[in-house]
């Protein structure tokens, strides 16, 4: 990649994000705007997917929520991601853990 | 409409102050030489001849080191000519244009030469629908039918055919400053800029301001 061009992206970098692997089960805390009001919103739940390409460094968290399975992406640099916690952490032999969403029940989060 | 020309690196991804994501196109440009004013009363329009870069001393032919020597003024590798609405007393040859007369959040035109596609069919050129693919058919990539039989008797002009695609002078309008760094020559452009990174591109203010 161009100098200049990294230079750009590593001005926007988060220097304090924890080492997020795939397995891990995280608390991603994002800023929400409602009402000119801002708040965080909690979103617990595994690591599936991640993409490590500089300022566009991703993870996809998935959890179960009341029976049904939900994912959501988040930006790790974005200013709305407050904060990334690793509560627990497993040994994964996937990079991506897609067939956990075949899963029903208990095993649905285990890794 | 005063311009400046510049370099386009390459394109990375921003985020806004409200967070969203916006795809940039990051260009250096300037600092910009006036190698040559034209005005009304000498040559019939108003214009600045602005040089970007310098070309390498080995690289120099006879006609341009002479040309540029009385001027005072380093070779440029590249020069272009941005006409102006009104004289131009304010500038001097010689005097160098930067990022200055850009500011953030403004909308500029980026005109380029894209990339050469080469000889491309009528659905890559011109979007045409083909035919289907399957169920028989024997007609797929081709752009039908050309036109009619006794009127006009030939084909109209400008009808669409294949043939070579891009390598030509495009202008992007509308593209919104998202940042400007002066001191290092660089600015952040919201979306993409035609031609391959490395290409010079000309950036001048939007001609038609859009409304915000």
């Amino acid at each position: 990649m161009n100098n200049i061009i990294k230079q750009i992206e590593a001005s926007r970098l988060k220097g304090d994000l924890p080492g997020v692997k795939i397995g891990d089960t995280v608390d991603v805390k994002s800023k929400i705007i409602e009402g000119g009001k801002e708040r965080l919103q909690s979103f617990k739940g595994v690591v599936i997917g991640m993409k490590n390409t500089g300022v566009n460094k991703m993870v996809k968290v998935r959890k179960i929520s009341f029976g049904v399975g939900v994912e959501k992406t988040f930006l790790l640099h974005s200013p709305l991601v407050a904060s990334v916690a690793v509560m627990k952490s497993e040994k994964p032999r996937r990079a991506k853990l897609y067939y956990l969403r075949k899963r029903i029940g208990k095993s649905a989060l285990a890794v | 409409m005063i311009g400046l020309i510049g370099k386009k690196i390459g394109m990375t991804t921003v985020f806004d102050h409200s967070g969203n994501t916006v795809a940039v196109t990051v260009v250096k440009s300037g600092p910009c030489v006036v190698t040559d004013i034209k005005t009304s009363g000498k040559n019939g329009y108003n214009s600045l001849q602005l040089g970007f870069e310098e070309k390498k001393k080995s690289r120099l032919i006879k006609p341009e080191k002479a040309k540029f020597e009385k001027l005072k003024i380093n070779v440029p590798m590249h020069i272009k000519e941005f006409r102006l609405n009104q004289g131009a007393d304010e500038f001097k040859i010689g005097q160098f244009l930067t990022l200055e007369i850009f500011e953030k959040d403004a909308f500029i035109d980026v005109q380029a030469v894209s990339k050469g596609k080469g000889f491309q069919g009528v659905m890559k050129k011109y979007g045409f629908k083909g035919g289907p693919d399957t169920h028989g058919s024997n007609f797929h990539r081709r752009l039908g039918s050309a036109g009619n039989n006794t009127f006009p008797g030939r084909i109209w002009k400008n009808k669409k055919m294949p043939g070579r695609m891009g390598n030509a002078v495009k202008t992007v309008q509308n593209l919104k400053i998202i940042e400007i760094d002066k001191q290092n020559n660089i600015i952040l452009l919201k979306g993409s800029v035609p031609g391959p990174t490395n290409g010079i591109v000309f950036l001048k203010k939007a001609a038609k301001q859009r409304l915000k």
